[in-house]
Formats: C-alpha cells, sequence, structure tokens
C-alpha cells in the first residue's frame, strides 16, 4: 500500500495543519481528518497486531466498524484503549500507540503465535487447560485460571491505565418528540420533515459533521449543506459526536456524546464525555449499512479494506489510498469508488463476481467478470492477489495481480441493532443477501440504508415516510433495494481442501476454520457457535463478520442463513466507558450522605465521624492523646457512673396520626399498643408478613389521635414504605396518615445516674421531670431553660436512668450549647456510636447486627412480648414449625474463658472440639466492658444460653485470628432486674 | 428503562418507583390460619404476560400503584391508585370526562 494524501480535494482544512504522534513518531495531519486518514496520508499502514497470532493489522474501514486499526490514544492517567483509529478526530498534540505487540507493531515478538496457529483454533484454551491433569474439573478449573492470566497478557488488548480516571462525566436528561439517530440523507430529511411539522426534534450523529455517506460523495455537497442549514432554522437540536448505544423500554434511548476527546486542551469546566438519557414519542433509526468483507486466504492484511472505506479517504480526507487497485465486488455499490479512484490517478482493475455482459465502466478500469479474490501475497501489506473463479459448488484458480491496494465488498448489511436491543427480530433478504430490520410495535421506524434502500433520493424519499409515520400518519414504507443489477451472495473464497487463513472475525482473529471446526464439534446453534469462537464477542461486535460467520455456519449445516439464525444484538452499540456510566457518581457523590442537625456541633467538640449506612454518626470524642480504645471505654464508665450525652438524631421517626392510629399500630406491632395511655411511650417490634423481626423501637402517645414512632437508623425507610403499603393496599378503611418527620427533630439520648440533675437544670421555670413528674417510660411536652420547645421521653438503651430529648432541628445545637455545660459540672461526657454499643452489648439490647432478616422475636429473646391476645403482621408464619424449635439460634452473651482474651465479631461459634462448618452459632458484636473489665460479646447460638451452660464453646475466627475458649452467658450480662433505669 | 404513568404526578422514569409485588393477591385477615398467611406470603406464578403488581412512587407522590404489564414486553397496560377508595374515584372522574 503506498498511500499519499492528494493536494486537493477532500473536507480537511489544509490551512490548518496539526502535528501527532503515533508509537513515538511525530507525524502531520489537518483539522478534519480522523487519526486513521492522517495516519494513512502518512502510509503508516501497520497499526496494530491481532488478538491471537499477532498478525499485522492495518485500517479495514472508515468507520465505527473498524476491527483492525484500533490503537490506544493519550497518556497516562487519561490513556483510552482499544480507540477505533477511524472514529478518531484529529487534534494537535493527539498521542497514539499501536495495540497487542511488543515491542511496536512493526517487529512483535508475540507474532511467533502464529507459527502455532493450529494451537489457537476455536475453542482451545477450553481444551487445552481444562483438561489438563489431572483431569478433574475441581484441579482444571484452578489451572485454567492461572493458565488463562497468562493467555490474556500473551494475546492482550490494549491496556488501561492504572490511574484514577482524572477527567469528569455527566449525566443529562431530555426528552423529544421525535429521535433521529445518523445524518445521513434519509436521516437529514427524516428530521427535516418532522421539525417542519412542528416536533421537537434531536438528531443524534456519531460523527463530528452531519451527511453519513455524502460526506464522500463532493457532487452531493450543496444539497448537504442545504439541509444541514434548514435543520438549524427548522430547530433541530443536532448532536454531533454523540453516539446512540441503545434503545430501552418506552421511548427510551441512551447516548453518548464526546465533548472534549476531540480537543487538545480542553476547557475545564467541561466533562470528557456526557451520557444521555432521552425519552422520546418516536424513534427513527436512519443508521446506515455496513459494508461486509469476504473471507479468503490472508484477508486481513495492512492493505486490504472495504470498497467504501477507499471512497471516504479519497474524497472526504484527500488520501488516495492505494496506487495500484483491485477492487473485489458482489454488487453495484462500488462503481463510483473505482471511478473516483482511477480519476483521482491509480491503477484500479474491478474484480465483479457477477457477469454483467456489457460495462459503463471508462476504459481506463480494467473489468474482470466472474472472479473473487482467492489469497492475498505479501506479509505487511499487500503485493499480488490472486482470484479465482467458481465452478459449481468449487472454486478454481484464475490467475493473479499485483496491486497495493484490495478493496473488498461483500455486501451490506443495514445497522439494525437498535431495533434489535428492543427485540425486533432481524429478517434475513436473501434478494438483497441482508439481515434487514424485524417488525415491532413500537413506534420505531427505519429509513434509508439502515432499511436496505441503497440509492441517494431513494433514501431521502424513505426519510420523509419515517418522519410521517413517525408523526402517526401511517402509510406503506417503501420498498428496499434499488440496485440494477441483483447482488450475488458471496461470504468465502477457497479452493476445495486448502487450508486457510481466512478471517471471518478480524477482531478476535476466527477464521472460517474455526466456524467450520466448532460446527463438526457440535456447536450447531448460534448462541453457542458465538461463544465458542468469539465470534463477534470483541469491541467491534462482529460488525464486519457476523453475517459472514452465520453464512458459514449455516453452509456447515446445510441450512439457509434464517434457519442458522441470528444472535440478537445488545447494547452498547459502540463501547461506552466506565466513567460515563458512573457520571459525577463517584468519590464523595458515590452514595447520598445524610449529616444529623448536630453535625458541626459534635464536631467542634471533638468527635471522630464514622459512617453508619447513608448518615455520618460521631464514633467517639477522644480526649487529647486518647485512641479509639480508650475513649470509648472511658465514655462507656462515664455514662456507667455520671452522665453522657449523645447525637440519636439519626433514628427514623414517623408521625402516626388519625382516629385509627392506636388501632393500627396494634396491628403493626406484636405487642399491645390498643391501650397506651396519652403520655406514654412503649417498646416494640414489628414483624413482617413472614413472621421474621423486621424492626424495633420505641413509640410515644403524644395525644388520643397521635403517635410518634421511632424506628432503628436502618430501617427508617423501610418501615415507612411498608406502613404506607398497608394503609393503602390491605387497610384502606383505617383513618390513619404517616408521615416521615424524622428530619424534622434534632434528637439526643441524656444517659447515667445524673442524667435528671443535668436535664433538671436546663428546664424551664416550672418544668420538672421528677419521678413522679415523668415515671419510667413517660413522654412529655416540654420547654428548655433558653425558651425552646421539645418533647422528652425516659427511655433507655444504655441501661441507665436516661432521657431522650427532642427539640426542632434548627434548635439542636443550641439545645446542646444548654445540657453540655450541664452534663460537664456533672462529670460526664459526649459520648458516640462505639461506646453505645458497649452499653447496649452489656445490657443485650438488640439492634441491626442481630436484627439482620433472619431471627424470629423468640429468637431475640423477646418472645414473651408478643401479644397472644390479638392478632398482628407475622403472628400468623410466626407460628410455623421450625420457627418454634427450641434448638434454633437464640440471642446469648459471650464471656471469653480467660478474661485477657479478646476475640472478635463475625467469628462463628462452635462446640469444642467440633471447629467446622457454619458452627452452632455467630458473634454479632464484641466490645471491651468497663464494667466487667474484659471483652464481652453477643451473638446467637443454637439453643439459647441454657443448652451451653457450663460448656466450653470455640469462637473460630477463620481468616483473621486464632480460636478462642468462650463461655455462653444470658444475653443480659449487666443490671438483669434493670434497677438502674427504673431508679 | 420504563416508564410508569403514575395517575397523581405524570409519567416518570421507573428509577423513581419501587417494585412491590403481586397485586392479585388478596391478603388474608390478621387472624386467618397459617396455612392461608403461607400460600398469601409465598405462592407466587411465574407469568411470562401480563401481570397485575403494585409499585410504590416512592421517589414521588409516595403513592401505592396497581399497574398491569406485560413481563415479556414491559407493555403497561393500566395504572391505578392501590387504595379501593381512590383509585374508584379515578373512574368516577374518567367517566365524568367522556
Ligand atoms: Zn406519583
Amino acid at each position: 500500500m503506498t498511500a499519499r494524501r492528494l493536494d486537493h480535494g477532500g473536507r480537511i482544512n489544509r490551512a490548518h495543519p496539526l502535528s501527532f504522534t503515533f508509537d513515538g513518531n511525530t507525524f502531520r495531519g489537518y483539522k478534519g481528518d480522523t487519526l486513521a486518514s492522517a495516519l494513512m496520508a502518512n502510509n503508516e499502514t501497520v497499526l496494530g497486531r491481532s488478538f491471537k497470532y499477532h498478525r499485522p493489522r492495518g485500517i479495514m474501514s472508515a468507520g465505527v466498524e473498524e476491527s483492525g486499526a484500533i490503537v490506544t490514544v493519550g497518556r497516562d492517567a487519561s490513556r483510552e484503549p482499544n480507540v477505533k483509529a477511524p472514529m478518531q478526530e484529529l487534534y494537535e498534540g493527539l498521542s497514539a500507540e499501536g495495540q497487542n505487540a511488543w515491542p511496536n507493531v512493526r517487529f512483535d515478538l508475540g507474532a511467533i503465535n502464529g507459527l502455532f496457529s493450529r494451537f489457537f483454533a476455536a475453542g482451545f484454551y477450553y481444551k487445552t487447560f481444562m483438561g489438563l491433569p489431572p483431569f478433574e474439573w475441581g484441579h482444571g478449573t484452578r489451572l485454567w485460571m492461572l493458565y488463562e492470566k497468562l493467555i490474556r497478557k500473551a494475546a492482550g488488548m490494549g491496556s488501561a491505565s492504572r490511574e484514577p480516571d482524572p477527567d469528569c462525566y455527566d449525566h443529562v436528561h431530555a426528552f423529544c418528540d421525535v429521535l433521529v439517530v445518523g445524518s445521513g440523507p434519509a436521516g437529514l430529511t427524516a428530521a427535516l420533515t418532522a421539525a417542519e411539522a412542528g416536533r421537537d426534534v434531536i438528531l443524534v450523529e456519531q460523527d463530528f459533521e452531519l451527511g453519513g455517506d455524502t460526506l464522500s460523495d463532493p457532487s452531493r455537497e450543496i444539497e448537504r449543506a442545504q439541509l444541514v442549514d434548514a435543520l438549524a432554522k427548522a430547530g433541530v437540536r443536532i448532536m454531533p459526536r454523540t453516539t446512540a448505544f441503545g434503545l430501552y423500554d418506552h421511548g427510551t434511548a441512551g447516548l453518548l456524546e464526546r465533548v472534549t476527546d476531540h480537543v487538545a486542551d480542553p476547557a475545564d469546566q467541561l466533562p470528557r464525555q456526557r451520557f444521555w438519557t432521552v425519552r422520546s414519542d418516536a424513534t427513527i433509526l436512519a443508521t446506515g449499512a455496513l459494508e461486509r468483507s469476504i473471507a479468503f486466504d490472508n484477508n486481513d492484511r495492512p492493505g486490504v479494506m472495504t470498497a467504501a472505506a477507499a471512497r471516504s479517504y479519497l474524497n472526504r480526507f484527500g488520501v488516495l489510498p492505494g496506487q495500484k487497485i483491485v477492487i473485489a465486488t458482489n454488487n453495484d455499490s462500488v462503481h463510483h469508488t473505482a471511478v473516483a479512484l482511477a480519476s483521482a490517478g491509480a491503477d484500479v482493475t474491478l474484480a465483479d463476481i457477477r457477469k454483467h455482459g456489457a460495462s459503463d465502466l471508462p476504459a481506463d478500469i480494467e473489468l474482470r467478470e466472474g472472479v473473487a479474490p482467492l489469497k492475498v501475497h505479501g506479509r505487511s501489506g499487500v503485493e499480488a492477489v490472486a482470484f479465482a473463479s467458481a465452478s459449481g459448488n468449487n472454486w478454481s484458480a484464475a490467475g493473479q495481480t499485483d496491486c497495493d491496494l484490495l478493496l473488498v465488498s461483500g455486501g451490506w448489511s443495514p445497522v439494525v441493532n437498535l431495533s434489535s436491543h428492543r427485540g425486533a427480530k432481524p429478517a434475513w433478504n436473501a434478494e438483497l443477501a441482508c439481515f434487514l430490520p424485524g417488525l415491532t410495535n413500537e413506534p420505531i421506524y427505519h429509513a434509508g440504508s439502515a432499511a436496505g434502500i441503497w440509492e441517494y433520493e431513494a433514501c431521502k424519499a424513505s426519510g420523509e415516510w419515517a418522519a410521517t409515520a413517525a408523526l402517526g400518519e401511517a402509510t406503506a414504507p417503501p420498498q428496499p433495494g434499488g440496485w440494477s443489477t441483483p447482488i450475488k451472495p458471496l461470504y468465502e473464497v477457497r479452493l476445495p481442501e486448502a487450508k486457510t487463513k481466512a478471517f471471518v472475525d478480524f477482531q478476535h482473529d476466527v477464521t472460517g476454520d474455526d466456524v467450520r471446526l466448532a460446527q463438526q464439534e457440535g456447536f450447531v446453534s448460534v448462541e453457542h457457535l458465538k461463544r465458542y469462537t468469539t465470534l463477534g464477542m470483541a469491541t467491534d461486535q462482529g460488525k464486519m463478520g457476523n453475517v459472514i460467520g452465520l453464512a458459514l455456519m449455516a453452509d456447515a449445516l446445510g441450512k439457509d442463513i434464517p434457519d442458522a439464525g441470528t444472535t440478537r444484538f445488545r447494547p452498547p452499540y459502540t463501547p461506552v466507558s466506565i466513567g460515563a456510566l458512573a457520571g459525577r457518581n463517584v468519590g464523595h457523590h458515590f452514595k447520598p450522605l445524610r449529616r444529623t442537625p448536630l453535625h458541626d456541633w459534635n464536631l467542634k467538640h471533638g468527635a471522630t465521624m464514622t459512617e453508619a449506612g447513608p448518615w455520618h454518626r460521631p464514633w467517639y470524642f477522644a480526649k487529647t492523646g486518647e485512641v479509639i480504645d480508650e475513649a470509648y471505654v472511658r465514655e462507656a464508665s462515664t455514662v456507667r457512673k455520671t452522665v453522657g450525652i449523645c447525637d440519636v438524631s439519626s433514628l427514623g421517626k414517623i408521625a402516626v396520626q388519625g382516629p385509627d392510629a392506636a388501632e393500627f399500630l396494634n396491628r403493626v406491632y406484636s405487642n399491645g399498643f390498643a391501650k397506651l395511655p396519652i403520655g406514654k411511650a412503649r417498646y416494640g417490634i414489628m414483624l413482617r408478613d413472614d413472621g421474621f423481626v423486621m424492626d424495633d423501637g420505641t413509640t410515644w402517645r403524644l395525644g388520643e389521635t397521635e403517635f410518634l414512632m421511632t424506628t432503628t437508623t436502618t430501617n427508617a425507610g423501610k418501615v415507612m414504605v411498608f406502613m404506607e403499603e398497608l394503609l393503602q393496599t390491605r387497610w384502606p378503611d383505617l383513618k390513619v396518615h404517616v408521615s416521615s418527620v424524622s428530619d424534622e427533630w434534632a434528637a439526643v439520648s441524656v444517659a447515667g445516674p445524673k442524667a435528671r440533675a443535668t436535664i433538671a437544670a436546663c428546664l424551664a421555670e416550672g418544668e420538672y421531670i421528677s419521678n413522679e413528674a415523668l415515671p419510667f417510660m413517660g413522654v412529655r411536652k416540654i420547654t428548655l431553660a433558653n425558651g425552646i420547645p421539645g418533647l422528652i421521653a425516659r427511655i433507655s438503651f444504655s441501661g441507665e436512668l436516661a432521657y431522650e430529648l427532642y427539640v426542632p432541628a434548627g434548635h439542636g445545637a443550641a439545645m446542646m450549647d444548654l445540657l453540655w455545660p450541664e452534663a460537664e459540672r456533672q462529670g460526664g461526657c459526649l459520648y458516640g456510636l462505639e461506646a453505645l454499643g458497649t452499653l447496649r452489648i452489656e445490657k443485650g439490647h438488640v439492634t441491626g447486627a442481630e436484627l439482620d432478616g433472619r431471627v424470629t422475636i423468640d429468637d431475640a429473646g423477646l418472645g414473651k412480648m408478643a401479644s397472644t391476645k390479638k392478632p398482628f403482621i407475622g403472628s400468623a408464619l410466626r407460628q410455623r414449625p421450625d420457627l418454634l424449635r427450641h434448638d434454633r439460634p437464640q440471642l446469648v452473651g459471650i464471656f471469653p474463658k480467660n478474661p485477657g482474651q479478646t476475640f472478635k465479631g463475625g467469628a462463628i461459634l462452635c462446640a469444642d472440639g467440633e471447629v467446622s462448618g457454619f458452627g452452632e452459632g455467630w458473634i454479632t458484636g464484641v466490645t471491651h466492658s468497663p464494667m466487667f473489665g474484659h471483652w464481652i460479646g453477643i451473638g446467637f447460638i443454637s439453643g439459647g444460653h441454657t443448652a451451653w451452660a457450663g460448656k466450653t464453646v470455640i469462637a473460630s475466627d477463620l481468616t483473621r485470628s486464632e480460636d478462642v475458649e468462650v463461655e455462653i452467658v444470658s444475653p443480659h450480662m449487666y443490671d438483669p432486674e434493670g434497677v438502674k433505669m427504673h431508679g | 428503562m420504563i416508564r410508569i404513568p403514575c395517575p397523581f404526578c405524570g409519567t416518570r422514569d421507573h428509577s423513581e418507583f419501587t417494585y412491590g409485588g403481586d397485586a392479585s393477591i388478596t391478603y388474608p385477615a390478621l387472624d386467618a390460619p397459617k396455612e392461608e398467611w403461607h400460600d398469601a406470603v409465598f405462592l407466587r406464578d411465574n407469568i411470562c404476560g401480563p401481570q397485575l403488581e403494585t409499585w410504590h412512587h416512592v421517589h414521588g407522590c409516595r403513592m401505592w400503584l396497581v399497574i398491569e404489564r406485560d413481563t415479556m414486553t414491559h407493555e403497561i397496560m393500566s395504572v391505578r391508585p392501590a387504595n379501593p377508595k381512590l383509585s374508584a374515584l379515578f373512574e368516577d372522574n374518567s367517566e365524568a370526562d367522556q
């Protein structure tokens, strides 16, 4: 191949030269070039190495179907592997590298794989390495995993950067009446027709210029420019450099807009790409057609490309791709190409497998009829092509011609991918030798060559038809076709019994022999064939080769193509970067973050925060020099000795209001709520329909028809949703309204023997919280000394005398400014989640770690709470025999045998000497207990603590630490009678 | 991605909703025997075609909806409020419109 830039012609801007590098060498191109056209202009022919055999590969197309010139673009953290060179717009300073070659694409040591190519036939990996001794699946699989790594290295694709992606990506949402995909003559006409009918139209084009095929046809330029101009005037939203990569339900389309991939020095505020979700009432697919190759020996050599590609490089980019050119075809579409190349000064031979008898070609084009390419001679370029002619069912050699470029047109495949995403099964058209778009009931319309319509004016007419159909005016669709001489189907050319390297899927190195081998080995379904040979599974998804593979498969099976079937296309049409999928949802924005109203106050007072679901909560409040273990132990003992204050604002809070509120709660909770007096709180447990525990918390009766329910932090949303479901779907007769008020309140727990004194000192005059005024589980409205109104409930999670104080969220900090100095005077402290955990483990109180969805109310040791006098949610199914078994794992406390030893949450509990399997139970939480002076834990074990009294149990943590001997005790480890909290 | 025409909010992306479950189930009375509850909670048909299901417009109006959806094609045939009283109101209104 001896390509060169012509000094005139094309759409490139010769006044705007650009310099770029490929494999470290500097080259020159022009604005308007793609990386492929610029490399071709510089006569760079070997741009990559193939996947398995490391064969040299060059440019094969001028578009999205490219499976040869696949390169890595960019440096360092911004490296983007597997970029199709014909799709990469050239910019100043662009840096690209060939892939899958070491040390470089011209001299690649990996090419030695080609000498052993028979070992790399279809299914080779599986057969060889899975079957290695000792011939057992388990061991073989392990070996396979080892070998796979080595193979991947030798037969790799481009490698991505291992650094974090420095770019940002946006997600954008849009709506329109009509979405038009593709801007060839059909797409432009469709968009204009719909827009002029008053519809809101979005036109998407993956190229950086509008026009599709007409960009390679200078004779249509004036008309193209007029159409584009009219579109803008008609208010069409035009999106170049944007790929519609998938169609989804109900008119939703996924688009990827490449915002700065073509810019040398992008502005800081711009994202690299935008990921669009577009909802349209109708979709017009003017996605064009892709030219197919033909399988013959060495059909992958650099210098073999599609005929349309040569026309594009010549007419759009002003590059004459070869000097002595053979065009091999089985259809009419190459005519213009042949003429254009000849008039640009090339020596052109047209090899048409069809026999016309007469030719309207110019005299300087040599026509050879009835022949097809059999083999390409030359190693890293084309030196000659040998022909074959068909005789009966066989081929026989028919001479050869020296050339430096071989253009192949094996027919055209309409791009039916997007409607196939919607389940519209493409239908084989034998006359046109291609799959046409399948039928769909959805408002999706195909126009132009995507519908198998080949000629320019007919494409425009079909665009107009599609727009009319999209506007809801149904007429019969135009007929496909348009060639004067019918196509002669041609998929593979080879002499009988010849051993060839005739590629079907270039990117994955799948040959015609591989397809036949797979068939011989019993892979008769096209879906199996695809997976076994990996045909069509590379980043190009077989855009050039799928139909050939299918034709060869059908041939091997002795079937027609439609009977062999086609595989369904799935999104994305072209690769979408992970960064675009993630958008801004990375780093801190990966998940929502919730802060309590006391967040800033906590930080100001020395809190170290931790994540609890989406919440940031104080973990501990370290004094100078303290580490976490010292801090939480001090905090927990201070609560037991004097007083501590803990932010509990994240608890779920739900207002339950209405005349039937009490009845509703009585049905939802397993224990009774119907007779809860006004001014009282009650601890309640709610179950799911299936009888397992859903959540627990206290509910306060504030009035005859008004309750405040609290839930665990984790389950606040779930409980709310469930109650809404019950009220709307099952019990619509109940007059109850629920609303989430979690964010309305700032809440603290004040716990410890000095809790009452601390709070009492902060109350407005005339407010009392003596044992008589506010007994255990009492609730009252209250006013603080600084006038802040709030609620107080005498509730204890820690087992101490304790209160929960609620004030409107905005007054949270003011409440703390009042409470905290008083608590300090009492010798108290602030405490965080870690100390909260210590206090509740000492008491054997359950949290989400215990109530994990597999635990019944009996397992949690709270079975006595469940009412026997009334039915409630879950009351029926908690009576299932297996849930009533006494040997179910039940809540227990855990002490180490040797008080000096520690053990870990997550360890399994096993009988002494029987550490195996899942054990007899598990540990859900551990802490150092200041009250006991050693580590304690909480967890579950079969039969509960009475079954294990006096027995040694092993806490086994297989991955992190050694086995520890423990004893099982009652979960109520500290103050089991509850003397302190009632005091 | 499917789009759901919420009777209260208009057509919205399914990401605003959460799937509930089989809307053809009538849950037994709370004091019904556990066998009845077993059937209601655990027995489900695996329907290929139109099925009744509940969806919650959790990031919208928070209403529970009953949707008839084809599990093969995702076509949505009908949407109504799950609350039968509200649903009846909607039907009255649509009749009045005609
Ligand atoms: Zn809604």
